[in-house]
């Protein structure tokens, strides 16, 4: 699955997505006499560059705030991107047609953290599940048995489906959002935090049962988490993301066996494992930079134990530092 | 005693889902507040429709001989005129029923078109944002910049006064509650995820602003529409007392306090009846408006 000939079906060429205004007239006029700062804006994902390959699970981690749920977003339409170009199969977003758009933002769907906000609190359970695939005409035959058939698919008892989302727990919302997701007969599943509002029991069974959708209906997922034991569990290859950019992307085991950028080793330093004794724990000095106000150069280099003069100037590049694993660190040119 | 009723009702609800229509009527059935609001509301409207029918004289007549007689409690009262009879000898239980008429359809007539108005622009503000909302926000300002009763005592002298006038005048100035509380509530509504769900699933702006935002918009607009009930039915009632509403001699309850007012200390009941009935049928009006914006909510809240 992690076979590098198997074609991209979501690509991201220098993708940033930029937060901020400039501001009304006035605002604008008083800029323009030097009269006012210019608004603050926000680089919350900053020239990315990510392929997803058809059939494999992506894991992308990183800290909270680092600009992984907003790269999620604008890899499921939701967000446009700021600069930058989204592939959809091979083709330009911006190029394609009204009705490929359609069908691209269609087969991309999203599951989002809070299963709550996800769900409309005025609809049925049933009325969430098929209102989009009953707009788009995408239901052959009857409405009801069509939502059965998705709740079931999600695990959900279909006989609750006339009921309204207070009703249910977290882990039962869930599967609706995943129904309501599945309806539109999506290829590519973007999971932001999709398990982290649940406790462990239910996300163990969530998980599975993004594994098991997986072989069923041939999905593709980007699994957005700051979880690295659920993301090796379920990934076949993870990126790792620094305020804003990708620091580091590679195949789970080789990430988990041999990490190369020293941002990925002290995230990893920090999982919990069983093996007890002999491992130093230490933790990542000092808190994530203001995205509004980033360091200059390297991100990273205010916290990195290896940081030099050059950390601080110049942007690493991303570059293969072994097959299929790339990286994004001054310390591989030595 | 009833309540406890209630309760053990309430018990079965894990067994058997009910359909969400039972589960409103039988909420509808379990809220005070609702059964009496709604009660005066169906009891108002009834008398309004069948005016003709109920009224025990026609509230035009004239008669000097029996002019300002008290109701039927004063020890001066007679059964033939159960609340006595106004300044022009007027039957004026006759009166009332047939002002019911004007009140109650200026009140649902105006606040329909402040409704109308001011949720178009509310939703349309908070979900496009930018220079939308910037025109709205100033259409706003300026409406509140406006002395809205001497705007409206201004209009209807240019137009000239009818019963659609007022309540289109009313009706145009009464639109900036709906304005405010839809837009903040637009804008909160559209940030949430399943909003951003619907969007991922190929929903227009249209789809979106009609099937996640304005049902969940639907418990502030319906108390905002019975508070604006009332006040449109007193606006009436003062552009009536200041004599540019309702014309005599079409009988308005806000028309009668006025006509009542000179005669006031010593004929107190031909203020007091026109004020209890208004007082009634806002009262009213505001008790179904919360009753229904508890039912409807799919929580459901007593």
């Amino acid at each position: 699955m992690t076979d590098q000939s198997t074609r991209p079906l979501v690509e991201l060429r220098n993708v940033s997505r930029k937060f901020g205004s400039k501001g009304d007239i006035a605002d604008r006029i008083a800029q323009r006499l030097k009269l006012a700062k210019p608004k603050p804006v926000v680089h919350a994902v900053d020239s990315v560059d990510l392929s997803i390959r058809q059939g494999e699970v992506l894991g992308l981690v990183g800290e909270s705030g680092c600009g992984k749920s907003t790269l999620g977003r604008v890899v499921a339409g939701i967000l446009p991107p700021s600069e930058g170009d989204l592939y959809w199969k091979g083709s330009d977003r911006s190029r394609l047609s009204f009705a490929d758009l359609k069908a691209a933002d269609l087969a991309t769907q999203m599951i989002f953290q809070n299963p709550m906000a996800a769900l409309n609190p005025r609809m049925t359970v049933e009325d969430i599940v098929t209102e989009a695939p009953h707009s788009h005409g995408m239901i052959p035959g009857d409405r009801r048995a069509y939502a059965d058939r998705y709740l079931e698919m999600a695990g959900f008892d279909p006989a609750m489906k006339r009921r309204y989302p207070h009703q249910f727990s977290g882990g039962q919302r869930q599967r609706v959002n995943i129904a309501r997701a599945l309806a539109v007969q999506p290829e590519f599943l973007v999971c932001d935090e999709s398990v982290a509002a649940l406790d462990v029991s239910i996300q163990a069974q969530v998980i599975n049962l993004f594994m098991d959708l997986r072989e069923q209906l041939d999905l593709t997922y980007l699994f957005v988490s700051h979880d690295l034991g659920v993301v090796e569990h379920i990934s076949d290859r993870v990126a790792i993301m620094y305020l804003g950019r990708i620091v580091e992307e590679a195949p789970v085991e080789e990430v988990y066996a041999r990490p190369n950028h020293p941002y990925t080793r002290a995230l990893l330093s920090e999982v919990p494992r069983i093996e007890v004794g002999k491992r130093k724990f230490e933790a990542i000095k000092g808190e994530l930079p203001s995205p509004l106000d980033p360091p200059k150069g390297c991100h990273f280099h205010p916290r990195c134990p290896f940081a030099m003069d050059r950390c601080r100037s110049e942007v690493p590049k991303i570059r293969e530092v072994a097959s299929g694993h790339r990286s994004a660190c001054h310390l591989n040119d030595g | 005693m009833t309540q406890t009723d209630a309760f053990t009702f309430d018990a079965p609800e894990e067994a058997e889902p009910m359909s969400p229509g039972q589960l409103m009527r039988r909420r509808a059935l379990n809220h005070t507040g609702f059964l009496i609001g709604s009660g005066i509301i169906v009891t108002l409207a009834l008398i309004a429709i069948f005016a003709p029918l109920i009224a025990p004289h026609d509230p035009f007549v004239q008669s000097l001989s029996s002019r300002m007689l008290p109701p039927v409690w004063d020890p001066a009262g007679s059964w033939d005129h159960l609340l006595g009879t106004d300044q022009n000898g007027r039957d004026y239980l006759s009166r009332l029923i047939y002002g019911t008429r004007v009140s109650i359809s200026i009140g649902l007539g105006a606040a329909t078109v402040g409704l109308l108005i001011g949720v178009t622009l509310g939703v349309v503000a908070g979900y496009f944002g930018g220079w939308v909302d910037h025109a709205v926000s100033f259409a706003l300002t300026a409406q509140l910049a406006l002395p809205g009763l001497l705007l409206a005592m201004a209009l209807v002298f240019i137009i000239g006064p009818s019963i659609w006038v007022v309540i289109g005048i009313i009706g145009v100035l009464h639109w900036t509650y709906y304005l405010v509380v839809t837009r903040a509530a637009t804008q909160r509504l559209r940030n949430l995820d399943f909003v951003a769900a619907a969007t991922a699933s190929g929903a227009t702006p249209r789809q979106v602003i009609w099937h996640e935002i304005l049902p969940n918009l639907i418990p502030q607009i319906i108390v905002i529409f019975t508070f604006e009930l009332g006040i449109a039915i007193l606006a009436e009632a003062s552009l009536s007392f200041l004599g540019v509403g309702i014309q005599p001699p079409t009988p308005s309850w806000g028309l009668m306090i006025a006509e009542g007012k000179q005669a006031m200390f010593y004929r107190p009941w031909l203020v007091v009846l026109p004020g209890l009935s208004l007082f009634t049928l806002v009262i009213g009006a505001n008790l179904m408006g919360d009753g229904l914006r508890d039912i409807t909510a799919p929580e459901g809240r007593n």
